[in-house]
Parts: structure tokens; C-alpha cells; sequence
């Protein structure tokens, strides 16, 4: 009979698509919506992933976030180095300053300053340019996005001159990276040029980027760097996920894609059901007719959970599919750069589907149950 | 096997508030031999659907019993009624109910699909029937590509594919003119009696009145009238 029930179903060509568009837009919604919501927020830890050779963090006790940070002497990175359990370690400045584009606009920038000798703070890849170009006098990266927003397209950005807070920078280098959740434009460069492109306070060191001895773990040459110079030293993946809280703690995002995600579960609850319910108040006397021929209400239950299985399975797909193209075809744009679909969230987003079918198909199969097979004759 | 169904003592009350109900069978007694085809005749709410809902076993009684063939069939739990439908009773709807999605074909085999039949086989099964009522070559199409006969041909299939003894028919001809109706229930006449088989239609065509072996007319709840003629007054 399950057959019959799909033929009944698919037979019902506008219910049909009805029934598809509200399981395929409420799956598209929550999908895409939750999957901006998390790579979003995941932007608050790309500052520390795009490091890799670090895997501890050492800073200010106030510092909370790869970029909201509170500096701290420059004896700080000697102590470090002297904890046992610390391989090596090298210094990181992250600092705020303004450049001036080639239409003449100043635009915020985010000033990096990695290790002098060995580089280590920049991010893992190169879109444009040779690492090394950095030691190059007045030498900075800027990142790829950044470099779209500031230059024109087609703009040979490297060996272009900046003004950068009123003086002298190359760019020698294109990295390829996520964009912060702030997307400011970041320029990379070397300490010794950071400290000069943003002057300011005594003390002016951000973090110390430490690799930890092989075998020893990470963890706890953090918590021996924590005792031994009262400094905070976090795991790079607890930093990166300390920053990922600090969004969903700090912002309103969490509750406005929550909302969101809540209107597609209604809006798909209310189209679906109301859609079922007619096509089911459509097929009544049918069913009624199956019941006074002999078909039971344990096969009458079987066939409403294939169609709304069927609706359910198909919607869900569509829905899914949706959501990948989209990610796809607005891949290039940077806005979306690196955004991807965690397999967490369709899994989610077919739990929903599931008790979204299983609400619409109970309400609708209580009509079915309660026709009496005497009906058929009135 | 008993060769009769025998409707003892039936009476129907339906609620119309929590504390009254309204009372449309009135103790009716009655026996319903198989080889004859059996006219139930009344106005509009005289009971008569009421009365074949009963004896189809479809509508509980409030009181009596009604044994088809020797099975008292509200002794039968639900599944066993509903099982017992699926082998022993035909229907015949006034509005034919055929699956708007299904071929005629597979309209007809309905019951064999209840009964687990396979689908190419149940199509199979179906289009040798509607061969046997002239309407094979519509096995393919959809009822609302049929006219009213060929549905009303395609829905007396479904009832008698299964080969069931009972056949239970609602105002067949209602829905049909005067001609069709009269071919739909010549066809009736011809393919569905059958010595070991019982047929009741309900019906008020007195157009078609010639056709049946037994008239039984139905008044207020009560039986007025059984014999082979028509009660006096029609």
C-alpha cells in the first residue's frame, strides 16, 4: 500500500509541491542560517588558527581576545622562554593604525608585527609574494580581502606604497586568509616596523607566541607559564574558542539567527501542516473508502508516514542542496570566504524535519483515524 | 457455513446532546438469503444507510447482533472485523471513491493490495475484471478521464475482485442517467449474483425496481415492506 499512498501523494501535483517548498525552505533556512552563524563566530578564532607553528598563547591577564588585547612589557617574553616545557618563543604585536588608500581615504587597519628573525605570526599561507620578502625594509602583507577592499580590481597591489600612520610601507605580500569577524583590513609586518608604524605606550607587547617541547603537553607548559610569571597562557585552541564565546557573549548574533532559525521550524511547521492537513481533508473519503474495504488503521497509519516521510526525505534534500549552492555560488565573494557547512548543522537541521514531520503527520493522520468507515456512506 | 446473514434485534440510537439521543433503528429483525438481490427502499432518512452501514459491519450497533454467514461480526474485534471486510464484503459507493492517482486497473485491485497482493499482479487481476464488465480498454486511464458509468463500472470491479459473498451497493445510480443507470445495474444483475453470493443495494431509483429478487422498504426505523413487488403506493 506504500506505493498508493506515494501515487496519492505525487498525484496531488500543487499539495505536492506545497508540501516540498515548506520541508525544503525550512530546511534551506535553518541550514544556511546556522552555517552563517557558525562560521561567523568561528571568525573570532581565525586570528589565533591562522598561526600554526604557536600552540600556546601567553598575554596580559586582561587580555581576552586576539584582538581586543592589553599589552604587557617586553621583559614578559624572556620570562616565558626561561619556563621549562617552552621549546621556544617569539613576540606578537597587534596594534591599530590608519592608512591612507591611493583615492586618498583613510581606512583603519590592523597592524601585525611578527618575530623579526623568524617570522613566526603570519599566517599559514600566501596568496601573492614570498615570505621572506618581509625582511625587505618597510616591507608589509596585507591579507587578501583587504587588499580587494582597499585597491581597485586589477590593481597591482604589490609594490604599492602606503601611508601608514603618516609613514612608509611597502607591500611586498598577499596572504590568503579568513577574514576576522571585524573584517578589518590587516597589515602584516615585522616587530621592529610595528613598533615604529604605531607608536604608543611603554609597554607595547601583545602576546608571546610559544611552541611547546615535543612530548610535553601543551596544556600543562601553560599552566606551568601561568604559575611561574602570572601571566595568562592559553592553548591556541582554547584561545580560539575563548574568542568564539567572547561574539556569542558580546553580540546580539546568537539571538538574531536563533530568531531566524525558530521563524523557519514555524513557518515550515505552519506551511507543511496546513498543506498536509488539505491534502489529506482532499483524499478523506478515499481513506474512509480504504477503511470499509478491510485496510486497517495500522496500514492507514503506515501509509500517512511513507507520504510524510516521502515529503519529508525529498524537502529535506532540496532544502540541503539549496543551502550547499549557496555557499558554493557565493564562495568568491569575501563576505562568505571560507564559509562552509559544518556536518553538524544538516544533521540538526533533519532532526527538526524529523519533528516537524512527525507534528504535521500526527495532526494530520488524527483526521484519518477518527473517519469512521460509515462515512463513505453518508 | 451458514448460507444466510440473519440481522436479529437491531437498533441504532445516535447522540445528538450528552444526555439524548435520537433513536433511527428501531429492533429490526431480518434474514438475507444469497442467490437474490436485495432492494432497500425508503425516503431520505428513513434508516436504510444506516441499517446497510450495520450489516457491512462498518457502524457498531446500539443493540442486536448480525451474524454474515455465521460470524457474529461485533463479536470480532476491530482488526478481525476489519479483516473480515477485507474477505467477505464488497462496496459499491453512490460517489464510487476511486483513487484519483490509480488507473482503473489498479483501482480495482484495491482490495487485493489491502490483502498484500503485489502491484503488477493486483493490475493484472484488475484488468480481468474490467474485461469481464467491458472496460478493459479504460484500464489505463484515470477515473476523472472515465465517465460517470465507466467509474461506476470500475468501483463495481473493486467490489468483486476479491470474490467476496456479501456485495453492499449505495444508491449506485444516483449519480447517473437514466440509461447508465440502468446498464450499471443490469451489470449488477448479471455479474454480481451468484448463488453463494448475497447482494443488498440501497436505493430509491424506482426505475430499477423490476431488477430486484426482493424489495424491502424501510420506514422511521421499521421494516414496511418485504415480498418481490413494490409496497403499495409506488
Amino acid at each position: 500500500m506504500g506505493w498508493i499512498a506515494l501515487r496519492m501523494l505525487t498525484g496531488d501535483r500543487v499539495k505536492f509541491i506545497g508540501l516540498l517548498f515548506g520541508v525544503a525552505f525550512s530546511t534551506l533556512l535553518i541550514t544556511q542560517q546556522l552555517s552563517i552563524f557558525v562560521n561567523l563566530v568561528m571568525r573570532g578564532g581565525v586570528s589565533v588558527q591562522e598561526v600554526a607553528t604557536a600552540d600556546i598563547w601567553v598575554m596580559d591577564p586582561a587580555t581576552r581576545t586576539a584582538d581586543a588585547t592589553a599589552p604587557m612589557p617586553s621583559t614578559a617574553l624572556e620570562r616565558v622562554r626561561g619556563v621549562e616545557g617552552v621549546a621556544y618563543a617569539s613576540p606578537l604585536i597587534r596594534t591599530g593604525a590608519v592608512v591612507r588608500t591611493p583615492e586618498g581615504d583613510l581606512e583603519p587597519v590592523n597592524i601585525v608585527g611578527v618575530d623579526d628573525a623568524t617570522l613566526i605570526g603570519l599566517p599559514r599561507n600566501m596568496a601573492e609574494g614570498d615570505r621572506l620578502s618581509l625582511l625587505e625594509p618597510d616591507a608589509v602583507f596585507i591579507d587578501d580581502v583587504g587588499a580587494r577592499r582597499l585597491f581597485p580590481l586589477d590593481y597591482d597591489v604589490v609594490g604599492t606604497r602606503l601611508e601608514l600612520n603618516d609613514q612608509r610601507a611597502v607591500i611586498h605580500g598577499i596572504t590568503d586568509s579568513i577574514p576576522t569577524f571585524t573584517s578589518t583590513v590587516i597589515l602584516y609586518t615585522r616587530y621592529s616596523n610595528a613598533l615604529r608604524y604605531a607608536p604608543g605606550t611603554r609597554n607595547r607587547l601583545s602576546f608571546v607566541l610559544v611552541r611547546s617541547v615535543e612530548g610535553i603537553d601543551a596544556g600543562e607548559v601553560a599552566e606551568s607559564i601561568e604559575a611561574e610569571t602570572g601571566l595568562k597562557a592559553r592553548t591556541s585552541t582554547d584561545f580560539a574558542r575563548e574568542g568564539i564565546f567572547f561574539i556569542i557573549e558580546n553580540t546580539g548574533i546568537p539571538f538574531n539567527f536563533g530568531i531566524t532559525v525558530l521563524l523557519g521550524f514555524v513557518v515550515g511547521v505552519a506551511i507543511v501542516s496546513l498543506t498536509f492537513s488539505l491534502f489529506i481533508r482532499d483524499n478523506i473519503k478515499q481513506f474512509g473508502a480504504l477503511k470499509a474495504i478491510g485496510v486497517t488503521n495500522g496500514r492507514i497509519r503506515r501509509m500517512v508516514a511513507v507520504q510524510a516521510g516521502f515529503v519529508g526525505l525529498v524537502g529535506y534534500g532540496i532544502g540541503v542542496l539549496l543551502a550547499e549552492l549557496f555557499f558554493v555560488s557565493f564562495a568568491a565573494l569575501d563576505t562568505f570566504k571560507g564559509f562552509f557547512m559544518p556536518w553538524q548543522i544538516p544533521l540538526f537541521a533533519a532532526v527538526v524535519v524529523l519533528i516537524m514531520i512527525l507534528l504535521t503527520g500526527f495532526l494530520a493522520l488524527r483526521n484519518v483515524l477518527k473517519t469512521e468507515p460509515a462515512e463513505v456512506f453518508r | 457455513m451458514s448460507e444466510t446473514i440473519i440481522i436479529d434485534g437491531i437498533v441504532k440510537e445516535f447522540p445528538i446532546t450528552r444526555d439524548n439521543s435520537i433513536r433511527v433503528l428501531h429492533g429490526i429483525d431480518l434474514e438475507i438469503k444469497t442467490g437474490e438481490l436485495t432492494y432497500l427502499i425508503g425516503e431520505s432518512g428513513s434508516g436504510k444507510t444506516t441499517l446497510i452501514s450495520i450489516v457491512a459491519g462498518i457502524l457498531y450497533p446500539t443493540q442486536g447482533t448480525v451474524h454474515v454467514f455465521g460470524t457474529d461480526i461485533y463479536q470480532l474485534t476491530d482488526t478481525e472485523l476489519v479483516n473480515f471486510r477485507l474477505d467477505n464484503i464488497g462496496f459499491i459507493f453512490q460517489q464510487y471513491n476511486l483513487i484519483p492517482t490509480l488507473t482503473s486497473a489498479e483501482n480495482a485491485a484495491v482490495p487485493l493490495y489491502a490483502a498484500g497482493m503485489g502491484r503488477k499482479e493486483g493490475a493484472e487481476r484488475g484488468r480481468a475484471i474490467l474485461d469481464k464488465l467491458n472496460i478493459l480498454d479504460q484500464a489505463e486511464k484515470l477515473p476523472r478521464q472515465l465517465s460517470g458509468g465507466q467509474q461506476q463500472r470500475v468501483t463495481i470491479a473493486r467490489a468483486l475482485i476479491h470474490e467476496p459473498r456479501l456485495v453492499v451497493c449505495d444508491e449506485p445510480t444516483a449519480a447517473l442517467d437514466a440509461a447508465s443507470g440502468r446498464r450499471v445495474m443490469d451489470l449488477l444483475r448479471e455479474v454480481a449474483l451468484a448463488p453463494d453470493r448475497a447482494v443488498i443495494i440501497v436505493t430509491h431509483d424506482n426505475r430499477v425496481f423490476d431488477l430486484a429478487d426482493r424489495i424491502l422498504e424501510i420506514e422511521d426505523g421499521r421494516i414496511t415492506h418485504d415480498g418481490k413487488g413494490l409496497p403499495d403506493g409506488h
